[in-house]
C-alpha cells in the first residue's frame, strides 16, 4: 500500500467529480443547440455552460489526473514515500480553490470568455486568478516530481531511472514549460485589464501566448495515457514492455517537439507570417513520430502477451489476446479513435485543408475525439488499475468495467464522427444556434441528433464508471501487494546518461521555443499601434 | 575561460540530437522563409530580403514602394468603445435636455417626430455622440445638421447624446408585419451580407449599431442608398459599405421598409 495513497485517491476523486459535472454540462449543450429542443432563446446561457465545461475538461480534470497518477507512479516505481507530501496537498487545494474561484464567476454570467479566453473579451478578474492558482498548484507538481526523481538519482547513481517515473517526469517538465504562455497571457496582458489597470489589450500577442500553451496542453492531457500504454497495459494483459529505450525516445520527442508548434492554431489570423506557420506546421508534423513510435511498441508489447498466450500467425494472434480483460478493451477502443483521431489531426495541422474545416465542428469533434475518447479512456483504465492500491479493496466489478468501456466507445464514435461531418459541410463552432428550419443547414439536422446520442451514451457511461469506482470503495478488504509496473522484454541495466535524464532535452525544447516564438513574440510587443479595446463581458454594451 | 563544455561535443547523443533539430530548423526556414514565399502566385518581391521579411510576418511594403493609400476625404475619428456613454448623470441629461431644444424642429420634442428625420428617443448613446461627431468633424455631410453642429463643444455632444438615450423608445405596433425579408433573417451568406440583426439585433447590438426599428423608410432607404453609393462614408471600416454595396435595389427596401413597421 503506498504511504501517499489518502492524497493520491483525493486528487483522482476531485478529478473525476468535476468531469462528471462538466460531462453534464457538455451534453446539455449538445441537446439544446441540436433540433431537439427549441432556442434557450438566451445564448448568454449556453457560453456559460460552454466555459465552464472547457474550463474544467481542459484545465482542472487533466490536470489533477497528472498530478494524481504522478504522484502514484512516483512512489510506486522508486519505491520510497514521496518527498514533499504537504507541499502535494497544498498544491491539491490550490487547484480545489482556483477552480471554486473561477466557475463562480462563470456560473454568474461574469466570464463567459471559454477557457480559451478570447481576449479582446475580457471576463470577471476571479475567472482567471481561478486558473492561475489551477496552474500554480499544478506547477508544485512538476517541482515535486523533478525533487523526488533528483533525490532517487542521488541516492542510486548511475542506475536506470524507471521507465513509469521517467516518462511521468518528462510529462511534467512539458506542462511546466508548456503552461508559462498561457501564464503570460493572463499575467501581463489579460489580468491587469480585467481589474481595470488597462482598457486595451494586444489580442494578437495573446493569441501568440495562448498557443504557446494550447498545442502541448494537448501532449500534456495525453502523457497519463501514453505513461499507462507503456507502463500498464503490457503488464495487464500478460506481455512484456518491446522496448523500454524506445518508450523513453517517445517521451524525449514529445518533450522536444510537442511544445513549439502551438502557431498551427493560428493559421487563420494575421499577425504572425506565413514563414512561421510553416515552421510550426513542420514541427506539428514530426509529432506523429512519437505516437507512431509508440504505436508500434505497444502492438509488439501486445502481442507478445498474445504469443505468451498460444497465438501464432501475422494476425492470428489477435483471437488469443484477453479481451474480457477491461484493461486489454481499454488500449484497443483507445488506439482506434486515436488512428482516426491522429488522421483528421494531420489534416488540421496542413496550412491548405486547415481552411476549409477551421473552426468548424470538425475541429470540437476531432479534439473529443482524441482527448474524450482516446485520452480519457485511459484515465478510465488507470483509475481501474490503481483503485485497489489505493483503496486497499478489492476492484471486481469486471462485466461492469466492460460494459462502461464499450459505451464510452461506442458513444465517441457517434458523438464524433456525426460531429466531423457537419464540420465539412461547413457548420461552424461556438453558435448558440442553429436554425435548423432554414434549407441550407437542414441536411445538418439528423448529424446532430446522432451526437446527441452519443452524448447521451457518454453520460450512461460515466455513471458506470462512477459505480465501480463507488463499488470498489465500500467492496472487501484485500492486501493488493507492491504495485508492478510492465518488465520490458530487455530490462535495461544501464542507459546513457540522455536516456536517463532530461538537461539535453530541456535545452532543446527551450531553444526550439526560442527559434520558433521569439521572433513573433518581439516582433509583435516592439509593434505599435496593435492594441485594441476591451470588451467586457456581462457589461453594459 | 571553462573548457568543461566540450567534452559534451564527443557525446553522439548530444551531437545527434543537437544536430538533427538544427538540421530541421534550418531546412524549415529555407522552405517557409526563401522558397515558398516565390512559390505564392500573384507575390512579387524585390528580392530575397524581401521575401523572408514577408514571410516572418514584417509589414509588407508595396513592391513599388507606392505610400499607403489615404482616403482623400474625413473619416470618422470618434473611438467607439462598448458601454461608452452608458452612465449619464443627472445632471448631463439635464443639459442634453436644455441643449436639445434646438432639435425638436426636425426630430420632435420628445425624440420621436414625423418629418421623416431619424427618431432619436432611446437611441443609443455611442450612435448618437458617433453621428453629432462626423457632423462636425465632415464625415458625414448634411447640409442641415453641418451648420447645427458646428458651434457643440464635446460634452455638448456627449450631453445630447445622454438625453436621446434617456428617452423613452416608442415602438408603432400599428404597422401591418409582412413576414421578415430573407435579407433580414439570414443575410446573403454568398454576397458576404450578414443579417442585419448580427449587428442591430434586439439581443445582439454591435457596440457602435444604433438602433434602427421604428426609423423612418425613406431615412433608412436614403442611408442604403448613400451607403451603397459611397456618398455617405462615416462607417467604421466600410462595415455598412461593403453591405449596402451588395444589396438589391429590393432588398434595400424591403429592409428598410421591415425596420421601419411597415408591411
Amino acid at each position: 500500500m503506498l504511504p501517499s495513497r489518502r492524497m493520491i485517491l483525493a486528487h483522482f476523486w476531485l478529478a473525476f467529480g468535476s468531469f462528471g459535472a462538466a460531462l453534464l454540462l457538455g451534453e446539455w449543450q449538445m441537446f439544446v443547440r441540436s433540433p431537439l429542443h427549441a432556442w434557450i432563446g438566451d445564448p448568454e446561457l449556453y457560453y456559460r455552460s460552454v466555459t465552464a465545461h472547457g474550463t474544467t475538461m481542459a484545465y482542472v480534470f487533466p490536470t489533477l489526473v497528472a498530478m494524481g497518477f504522478g504522484y502514484f507512479v512516483t512512489e510506486a516505481s522508486l519505491r520510497r514515500p514521496l518527498v514533499g507530501l504537504y507541499w502535494a496537498w497544498t498544491g491539491l487545494a490550490l487547484v480545489a480553490i482556483g477552480t471554486v474561484t473561477a466557475v463562480v464567476p462563470v456560473a454568474l454570467g461574469r466570464a463567459s470568455v471559454l477557457y480559451t479566453f478570447y481576449p479582446p473579451m475580457i471576463g470577471n478578474a476571479f475567472y482567471y486568478i481561478g486558473v492561475v492558482l489551477v496552474v500554480v498548484g499544478s506547477w508544485i507538481w512538476v517541482a515535486l516530481m523533478s525533487v523526488n526523481l533528483y533525490i532517487w538519482k542521488r541516492q542510486n547513481p548511475g542506475a536506470p531511472v524507471p521507465f513509469a517515473m521517467f516518462a511521468t517526469v518528462a510529462g511534467s517538465y512539458l506542462w511546466g514549460w508548456t503552461a508559462v504562455g498561457a501564464a503570460l497571457e493572463l499575467i501581463f496582458q489579460i489580468i491587469p485589464a480585467a481589474v481595470g489597470l488597462t482598457n486595451t489589450i494586444d489580442a494578437g500577442l495573446s493569441r501568440v501566448f495562448f498557443s504557446w500553451t494550447l498545442h502541448a496542453i494537448v501532449y500534456f492531457w495525453l502523457m497519463p495515457a501514453y505513461i499507462a500504454y507503456y507502463t500498464i497495459v503490457p503488464r495487464a494483459i500478460g506481455g512484456r514492455l518491446f522496448s523500454d529505450q524506445m518508450g523513453r525516445i517517445s517521451f524525449i520527442l514529445f518533450l522536444v517537439v510537442a511544445m513549439p508548434i502551438g502557431v498551427h492554431h493560428l493559421f487563420e489570423d494575421p499577425e504572425v507570417g506565413s514563414g512561421f506557420k510553416f515552421l510550426h506546421s513542420v514541427y506539428t508534423g514530426l509529432v506523429t513520430i512519437p505516437t507512431l513510435l509508440t504505436v508500434f511498441t505497444i502492438c509488439a508489447s501486445v502481442e507478445i502477451a498474445a504469443q505468451r498466450r498460444g497465438g501464432k500467425g501475422p494476425l492470428g494472434w489477435l483471437a488469443k489476446l484477453p479481451w474480457r480483460n477491461p484493461v486489454m478493451l481499454g488500449v484497443a477502443f483507445s488506439f482506434i479513435m486515436l488512428g482516426f483521431g491522429g488522421a483528421g489531426g494531420i489534416i488540421n495541422m496542413s496550412y491548405q485543408l486547415n481552411s476549409t474545416i477551421h473552426n468548424t465542428q470538425w475541429v470540437t469533434g476531432h479534439f473529443h475525439l482524441i482527448f474524450a475518447g482516446a485520452i480519457v479512456i485511459m484515465y478510465f483504465i488507470i483509475a481501474y488499475d490503481t483503485w485497489p492500491h489505493l483503496t486497499g479493496r478489492a476492484l471486481d466489478s469486471l462485466g461492469l468495467m466492460r460494459t462502461q468501456l464499450w459505451l464510452w466507445f461506442i458513444g465517441m464514435i457517434v458523438l464524433t464522427f456525426p460531429w466531423h461531418y457537419v464540420g465539412i459541410l461547413g457548420m461552424p463552432r461556438r453558435m448558440a444556434f442553429y436554425d435548423y428550419t432554414d434549407p441550407v443547414i437542414a441536411q445538418q439536422a439528423a448529424s446532430v441528433v446522432m451526437s446527441v446520442i452519443g452524448g447521451a451514451i457518454l453520460v450512461i457511461s460515466a455513471a458506470l464508471f462512477f459505480v465501480v469506482l463507488a463499488r470498489g470503495q465500500i467492496s472487501a478488504r484485500m492486501e493488493p501487494g507492491n504495485y508492478r509496473f510492465s518488465v520490458a522484454t530487455h530490462p535495461p541495466r544501464t542507459l546513457p546518461a540522455a536516456l536517463n535524464g532530461f538537461g539535453l532535452w530541456l535545452s532543446l525544447m527551450i531553444g526550439l521555443t526560442i527559434v520558433n516564438y521569439g521572433f513573433p513574440i518581439a516582433h509583435l510587443l516592439a509593434a505599435q499601434g496593435t492594441e485594441v479595446p476591451v470588451v467586457r463581458v456581462g457589461a453594459a454594451r | 575561460m571553462n573548457w568543461n563544455w566540450l567534452p559534451l561535443l564527443r557525446d553522439r547523443w548530444v551531437v545527434t540530437s543537437v544536430g538533427v533539430t538544427a538540421g530541421i530548423a534550418v531546412g524549415s526556414i529555407i522552405l517557409g522563409f526563401a522558397w515558398l514565399p516565390y512559390e505564392q502566385p500573384g507575390e512579387r518581391f524585390r528580392g530575397l530580403w524581401d521575401a523572408i521579411c514577408s514571410a516572418a510576418g514584417l509589414i509588407h511594403v508595396a513592391p513599388d514602394r507606392q505610400p499607403v493609400v489615404q482616403a482623400g476625404y474625413p473619416t470618422t475619428q470618434v473611438e467607439i468603445i462598448p458601454g461608452m456613454l452608458r452612465d449619464a448623470s443627472a445632471e448631463s441629461v439635464g443639459r442634453g435636455a436644455t441643449l436639445a431644444l434646438r432639435c425638436t424642429m426636425c426630430h420632435g420634442a420628445r425624440g420621436m417626430s414625423p418629418a421623416n428625420t431619424p427618431n432619436l428617443a432611446g437611441q443609443y448613446p455611442g450612435a448618437i455622440y458617433k453621428e453629432l461627431a462626423d457632423f462636425k468633424s465632415g464625415a458625414r455631410s448634411s447640409a442641415i445638421m453641418i451648420p447645427l453642429v458646428a458651434d457643440l463643444s464635446d460634452r455638448d455632444m456627449r450631453d445630447l447624446a445622454a438625453y436621446y438615450a434617456y428617452l423613452p423608445r416608442v415602438h408603432d405596433e400599428g404597422a401591418a408585419d409582412g413576414g421578415t425579408p430573407q435579407i433580414v433573417a439570414d443575410g446573403a451568406p454568398m454576397r458576404n451580407i450578414a443579417p442585419c440583426g448580427a449587428c442591430h439585433g434586439e439581443l445582439g447590438n454591435k457596440t457602435g449599431a444604433p438602433w434602427l426599428e421604428g426609423q423612418p423608410v425613406s431615412y433608412l432607404q436614403a442611408q442604403l442608398d448613400a451607403f451603397a453609393s459611397g456618398a455617405r462614408r462615416n462607417d467604421i471600416d466600410q462595415q455598412m459599405r461593403n453591405v449596402a454595396r451588395g444589396m438589391t435595389p429590393a432588398e434595400i427596401a424591403a429592409a428598410s421598409r421591415y425596420f421601419a413597421g411597415g408591411p
